[in-house]
């Protein structure tokens, strides 16, 4: 396709530009996540993913028909609707007896499966179970991992960091702080991952810094991780290699020590002693030449034609 | 006195630690911080026997809010700025790695004629602007492409030279002309990108000439031999035609003078293989060999199962030859290795 896309020019502008923004960049695009369920779901299954499409909401695509595919089977259809609404994330939700009330979170590099892990859930409640006010839509979550599980286990840290990919939302420069309002906990527990999302009220400390306190919004969620398919290590380094313009330029001549104390090199030019001031004598102070006497002459000559 | 500045300090001391108290937040080791993703990580152990005593969400809420005030805490340090009525953070940048979503654009590799220029040392004009004065119009217009300034195409009036046919229609032939320019362009445009991903394309094979030359002629002829199903294969010769030149594989020579490494290098290999005496193998060409052999076999012996005895006979001694002869090959270089 891309070879294709490269001999086909496009023929308008506005073509043009559509291209231009799908092509790969330097500095990429936000994550698009598409959701979409399975041959049969739930309806905790189908309210679970239109509550997750809520919280992703501008950088999400909602599929609202059934798509008959299993991803750890067959991922060819998932990496067409991927080129299609481009999107390199991807929610998954199916239902059935084997394994009950199943999402799949995945994401993609270059429109091929990086890495996918099923999660089952155990207990769900919706944005709707939770009677009270709600963020705005778009807000960026502040994001909270506890468990020493997301660092031991080599699942869990693939899963930490699809989870990342997956609800930061995009990056920005600045954030306003009172908008910090979304809370996502996510929790590793017990083999058990508690996913809960809370609005946070600041309230008043006494000092600059706000106290926080917690109201829990929905939805959230008790997973039990199920299968997983990650990338070869392979793949996964090379769908982090960074662009070598994009990496931090080495700065020369300064380094840092285990503690942190920075140490500067510097190359200084051989001194000239000749000319090195030892002892201030009247005898020695250089004679002001005539230079000086030739300014003299001129200000009186000034001074005349003023006067 | 003294006294009661002592305790005025330690009241003051004390409100601050109080007023401090209700946003610290005591863990065994510290968070991990990512503000650029406004992410923490806390790794500390959770108490699992503490989480089942208690009622799940309420463990569950007071864990978030004290890893939130921590995250807080920490997004609050962070220099702040006011812009339009909001107090705004600025945040670094992430630093915690995730994958790509496509990878790198790789530079566009440069054209034939971009290598040509490089080349000859020639240089684009710089920064020549994109509309030009038009004397006649009394009007900017492009220098290129629709409404373009001294379009030969478009005038309305064309002197008919001398050496030319004074039927023929100027206007036409300019037009003409244009559109090959055009198709010519776009043509180098295809070969340049099958060039840039190393896809081999034919030649451009004849393009349409006002005045053949002899050579284009002889080219031409050439050409029409060769596009046949069987690429000219059972063409006859004319009696008295040469034999085509410059159509097949041109020879390359390496350079007399130059490269002594690589050269030194290609005789050392030649070296090696001599010296070393163990047989190259292939072994992907081995196996796959071994294998057809197999089927072969199998087939061969499930046909003479069936019957028919003289071709069956004939088939399986062919086959066996075959299968001591070549499948024993790469058993035996096998064992060399």
């Amino acid at each position: 396709m891309s070879q294709l896309d490269s001999v086909t020019k496009p023929k308008s502008q506005r073509s043009k530009r559509f291209l231009e923004g799908r092509s790969a960049k330097l500095v990429e695009n936000v994550k698009n996540a598409m959701i979409m369920k399975g041959g049969n779901t739930s309806d905790t299954v189908t309210q679970a993913l239109k509550d997750l499409y809520a919280l992703k909401k501008p950088c999400a695509v909602l599929y609202k028909k059934k798509n008959i595919t299993r991803p750890f089977e067959d991922s060819t259809s998932l990496e067409f609707f991927s080129k299609k609404t481009d999107c390199s994330l991807f929610l998954f939700g199916s239902h059935n007896k084997k394994r009950p009330n199943n999402l799949i979170f995945g994401r993609l590099f270059d429109s091929h499966v990086l890495d996918m892990i099923e999660l089952g859930i155990e207990k769900y409640s919706g944005l709707k179970d939770f009677k009270n006010s709600k963020c705005p839509e778009g807000t960026k979550p502040m994001l909270v991992l506890a468990g020493e599980a997301f660092d031991t286990d080599n699942d869990l840290r693939r899963l930490k960091s699809l989870f990342i990919d997956f609800f930061r939302g995009p990056t920005v420069p600045a954030v306003r702080l009172a908008g910090l309002e979304h809370v996502l906990h996510i929790t590793a527990l017990d083999d058990k991952i508690y996913l809960r999302s809370y609005r946070s009220l600041l309230k008043k400390s006494g000092c600059r810094t706000p106290r926080i306190e917690l109201e829990e919004i929905g939805p959230s969620f008790d997973f039990v991780v199920r299968r997983v398919h990650l990338a070869s290590d392979d793949l996964y380094k090379t769908a982090h290699r960074q662009p070598k313009s994009l990496k931090p330029k080495k700065k020369k001549n300064i380094s840092h020590d285990a503690m942190g104390t920075k140490f500067g090199r510097l190359h200084m030019q051989k001194q000239d002693l000749t000319k090195l001031q030892t002892r201030k004598m009247k005898g020695l102070r250089k004679r002001r030449g005539p230079p000086l006497a030739a300014a003299e002459e001129t200000e009186p000559k000034a001074a005349k034609t003023d006067a | 006195m003294a006294s009661s500045v002592e305790d005025v300090l330690a009241k003051a001391e004390q409100d601050e630690a109080e007023k401090l108290k209700s946003i610290t937040v005591v863990k065994g080791l510290d968070l991990e911080f990512d503000i650029g993703n406004l992410l923490a990580h806390d790794k500390n152990q959770v108490d699992v026997r503490e989480f089942r005593g208690q009622k799940k969400e309420e463990f569950l809420r007071a864990l978030a809010r004290d890893n939130t005030q921590l995250l807080v805490n920490e997004i609050w340090k962070l220099p702040t700025e006011r812009v339009d009525e909001a107090i705004v953070v600025k945040l670094p940048t992430p630093s915690t790695r995730l994958p790509r979503e496509k990878p790198a654009p790789k530079p566009r590799p440069p054209t034939k004629w971009e290598e040509f220029a490089k080349l000859k040392g020639i240089q684009k004009k710089k920064n020549r602007g994109n509309l030009v004065w038009d004397e006649v119009a009394k009007e900017w217009k492009r220098r290129f492409g629709y409404k373009r300034v001294k379009d030969n195409t478009k005038e309305w009036l064309i002197e008919v030279p001398v050496t030319a046919d004074p039927m023929e229609d100027q206007f036409q032939k300019r037009n003409v002309a244009k559109k090959e320019r055009v198709a010519k362009n776009e043509l180098n445009r295809l070969r340049n990108i099958a060039r840039s991903q190393k896809i081999k394309v034919p030649g451009v094979g004849l393009t349409p000439t006002s005045e053949p030359s002899k050579t284009d002629l002889v080219r031409a002829c050439d050409v029409a031999k060769v596009s046949t199903a069987s690429h000219g294969k059972f063409q006859d010769r004319l009696p008295k035609e040469k034999p085509q030149r410059n159509m097949g594989k041109k020879r390359k020579f390496q350079p007399l003078i130059g490269d002594f490494s690589s050269e030194r290098q290609k005789q050392l290999d030649i070296l090696k293989v001599i010296d070393g005496k163990r047989p190259r193998i292939d072994v992907n060409k081995a196996v796959n060999k071994q294998m057809r052999e197999d089927d072969r076999e199998e087939a061969a012996a499930r046909f003479k199962g069936k019957g028919k005895r003289g071709r069956s006979d004939s088939k399986g001694g062919r086959g066996g030859r075959g299968g001591k002869g070549r499948g024993g090959k790469p058993g035996g270089e096998a064992e060399h290795i």
